[in-house]
């Protein structure tokens, strides 16, 4: 009676793949739509709602196969600790009975993953806002999704090198986050200002109510994201949550306190994003830190990413317009690696895994080494990737378009109408 | 006294605003206006495509003493300038005359703060 069904498991897996999606749509189409002005906000809503559909059916179509598939390793080629083949392509072989380990349908972990590999690229159109060309933005973000997430998920999930190194990432902080966040700043970097940006002068955000609005998405979707990320509704996964929604409010309350005192002012797109930086660096760590670990992220997490959002991008000058790379970059790094020193064997149980904190230092450099890897693989992809789209259909809207706003020039709408 | 009235780029309000401050311009009212020009782009709202395009401007009002007219445009020309169409217009208006509601006062004490002028 191995094979059966778990139907406590499979319910928590499919409400928190509806989580998860929420996380992208509407999540973080209003946190970013509410931070770009209001001439650019259908742009940001085009753009997510874009990639999730197209993700989806990458997805189905081969993304799944690449990323979970053991054929291409089974049959010992070496290319198989990169990527995974094409065994499942278009689902291949996958019954309404095909069980997973958990006791679940394979479908249900498929549909799961899905909704991961859609908000990763949802997560680095914050860098490039307000500039980037639809048409350019649709053929990098396809290539980027094939290129550099559907391998990554394979090396850290779907039985890699990464994974076989021993990386901890219980809910995705190196694929998802830092993958993402480092792209980002690459993007940031190589598309160039916005026109009208200048240094000491942030360009406000036209309404703070969706950012609050998408913040509350987020947090809420990110219950699916990690406590969904152990396929079970077990303990683990009531650790996962609790751990997440206390990293989160400790990062609510940090950033807001760091905002008080350098800022004189507690502001609300600094608590919202002190929160999002804490789910961030709860994210891998979710599965193995405990109570302790959640407070200590929550602490130490908006610390980084404020010196990095208020003082590091200013100093180099960098355009990164909805800190993407400040936030999701720095709070995926400083998650993973954390997750290095708070694992603990109250979580992890007899014989696992521990952090540095409980005298394991391995754990902590395995940790070190997959970030770095991380950034190097999506740093190069996303570098030759630009070069590569920006040659071919150009990623720099016309400074007219720039001026007037993306809405009406790339898509024929504005927002807002009287 | 003359108003002085310039339709400039959303973009360069920043500048402007900074350049009046610079030029000693002690307040000024500014508001959000669309114009019609010949320069259009279509709209389109669920396959129908529209040609009601109009373009987002801010307009900025400044009422200054006749001394302080020139040092006001120039600073206005010098923020708002790009060189490419679209840089916008300033216009120069007379007015006949203004009041300051506290005090009562007319003419032109009722637009600056003497004692900080000394």
């Amino acid at each position: 009676m191995d094979n059966y069904i778990d139907s406590g498991n499979t319910a928590w897996v499919l409400i928190s793949s509806m989580l998860v999606l929420l996380m992208s749509i509407p999540g973080i189409a209003l946190f970013y739509g509410g931070l770009v002005r209001r001439k650019n906000v259908l742009s940001v809503v085009m753009q997510t709602l874009f990639l999730v559909s197209v993700v989806s059916i990458l997805w189905v179509a081969f993304g799944y196969s690449w990323a979970f598939d053991t054929s291409l390793a089974e049959s010992g080629s070496p290319l198989g600790r990169f990527v995974g083949g094409f065994g499942k392509a278009f689902l291949h072989g996958i019954t309404l009975d095909t069980i997973t380990s958990q006791h679940i349908p394979e479908l249900a972990f498929v549909i799961f993953q899905c909704m991961f590999a859609v908000i990763t690229p949802a997560l680095i159109l914050g860098a490039f806002a307000e500039r980037i060309k639809f048409s350019g933005f649709i053929l990098f973000i396809v290539l980027w999704e094939i290129i550099a997430y559907f391998p990554m998920a394979h090396w850290v999930w779907g039985g890699g090198f990464l994974q076989a190194m021993g990386a901890i990432d219980f809910a995705g902080g190196t694929v998802v986050h830092v993958n993402a966040g480092i792209s980002a700043l690459v993007m940031a970097i190589l598309l160039g200002k916005r026109d009208d940006y200048r240094t000491g002068h942030p360009i406000m955000p036209h309404n703070i109510m969706f950012v609050f609005l998408g913040t509350c998405f987020l947090w809420l979707g990110w219950f699916g994201f990690n406590a969904g990320s152990g396929l079970a509704a077990d303990g683990l996964a009531a650790n996962a949550f609790l751990v997440t929604h206390v990293a989160t409010a400790t990062a609510a309350i940090t950033w807001m306190a760091i905002d008080w005192i350098c800022n004189k002012k507690p502001t609300t797109v600094g608590a919202c994003t002190g929160a999002v930086a804490g789910l961030v660096a709860i994210t891998p760590a979710a599965g193995t830190a405990d109570l302790l670990g959640a407070f200590a992220i929550g602490l130490v997490t908006p610390v980084i990413c404020f010196c990095m959002v208020a003082f590091v991008k200013p100093r180099f000058k960098y355009d990164d317009a909805l800190d993407a790379f400040g936030v999701h970059g720095v709070g995926g790094v400083v998650g993973s690696i954390l997750t290095g020193v708070f694992a603990t064997r109250f979580v992890t149980g007899e014989g696992g895994v521990q952090g540095a904190l409980y005298g394991d230092w391995h754990q902590l450099w395995v940790q070190v080494e997959t970030t770095l890897i991380t950034i190097a693989y999506s740093a190069v992809v996303t570098f030759f990737l630009f070069k590569l789209v920006d040659a071919w259909v150009g990623l720099r809207v016309d400074k007219r378009v720039e001026e007037e706003g993306l809405d009406i020039y790339e898509h024929g709408e504005s927002a807002y109408n009287r | 006294m003359k108003k002085i009235e310039a339709i400039i780029r959303r973009s360069k309000f920043e500048d402007v605003k900074e350049a009046l401050l610079d030029a000693d311009i002690e307040w000024f009212s500014y508001y959000d206006v669309r114009g019609i020009g010949k320069s259009r782009e279509a709209r389109i709202y669920r396959g129908v495509i529209y040609d009601t395009s109009s373009i987002e401007r801010i307009l900025v009002s400044i009422v200054v003493r006749d001394k302080n007219v020139e040092k006001t445009v120039q600073a206005i020309l010098k923020a708002a300038k790009t060189g490419e169409i679209g840089d916008g217009r300033i216009f120069i208006i007379p007015i006949e005359d203004a009041i300051r509601i506290r005090t009562e006062e007319r003419g032109d004490i009722a637009l600056y703060n003497a004692e900080q002028e000394k």
